[in-house]
């Protein structure tokens, strides 16, 4: 048997709840990502399992592994910290290559170039 | 002192993330992480990055706390957008946000705090102008959405770094 079948049972559905939740939030992400009708309204979809979706599972794996071991576990954290600190430089290329091309192509609907 | 430790915040998160890295407090790893604190801080330090100077930690933690309240909100709120069906009457648009901030540090907090609220994006920073271009997901109010940056983060984000 695994060692997941030894967690007291309380434990096993905070657990869950948490992985769960957090695979939900990915998952309409995933959802919203094929929904939307605008290029710049599907790159806002993937952020939910980027933040609060990241932080579930996160926090479902410190519980997991810290009632298993039974000692704190705890560097999940740097994952947190790294993904909320390097999601916007890939965000912010891909919108900005997508804002470049459409003022390229003469689209009316997205702001004209700031001149300095 | 200064000779080995040009950029001491920047050595100690180094030493901290190899800590927690490790999850451990043993004395080699204390040594390495010490070693490698100081060997990327000098290495650092060639990036000529603009000095850092945190004024305020209460503010910072306040900080911290807002945001943490505003990303639960705004992730709830784009779930309920995405699975309600409201995808046709949505209106999303563009929003630029004229800041006062300048410290580059606050700029790349404020392009952290922005990104991890689903719902916002920031697109592109005039330094020149000193304005700021974010896509919002569900623009209701664009007058809104300049007082909510510029109040509810650029002002404390300010206070902090400036």
């Amino acid at each position: 048997m695994n060692a997941a079948a030894d967690l007291p049972l309380p434990v096993a559905i905070v657990i869950s709840a948490c992985l769960l939740a957090g695979a939900g939030l990915a998952l309409t992400g995933a959802i919203g990502f094929v929904r939307m009708a605008t290029f710049y309204q599907r790159v806002h979809a993937p952020t939910l399992g980027s933040s609060l979706g990241m932080v579930l599972i996160l926090a479902s794996s410190i519980l997991y592994f810290s009632v298993q071991r039974g000692a704190l576990v705890f560097h999940e954290i740097l994952i947190a910290v790294f993904l909320t600190l390097t999601t916007p430089i890939s965000l912010m290329l891909v919108v900005r290559a997508a804002l470049s091309r459409d003022r390229h192509e003469g689209d009316l609907s997205v702001p004209p170039v700031e001149r300095t | 002192m200064r000779r080995w430790l040009p950029h001491p915040t920047m050595s100690f998160v180094v030493l901290g993330v190899w800590l927690v890295l490790n999850q451990s407090l043993a004395v080699g790893n204390l040594l390495l992480g010490a070693f490698l604190g100081i060997g990327l801080g000098a290495a650092f330090g060639r990036l000529q990055p603009p000095p850092l100077r945190i004024r305020n930690r209460r503010i910072m933690a306040k900080l911290f706390v807002t945001v943490v309240g505003d990303v639960i909100r705004s992730n709830l709120a784009l779930v309920r957008i995405i699975l309600g069906g409201r995808t046709s009457k949505l209106t999303s648009g563009f929003v630029a946000i004229p800041l006062k901030l300048t410290d580059p540090y606050g700029l790349a907090v404020l392009a952290c705090i922005i990104t991890a609220t689903p719902g916002t994006i920031w697109v592109s920073y005039r330094s020149a102008q000193g304005v700021l271009l974010i896509h919002v997901f569900d623009l209701i109010d664009e007058g809104e959405w300049i007082a909510t940056i510029t109040q509810r983060y650029e002002r404390p984000l300010r206070e902090i770094f400036e």
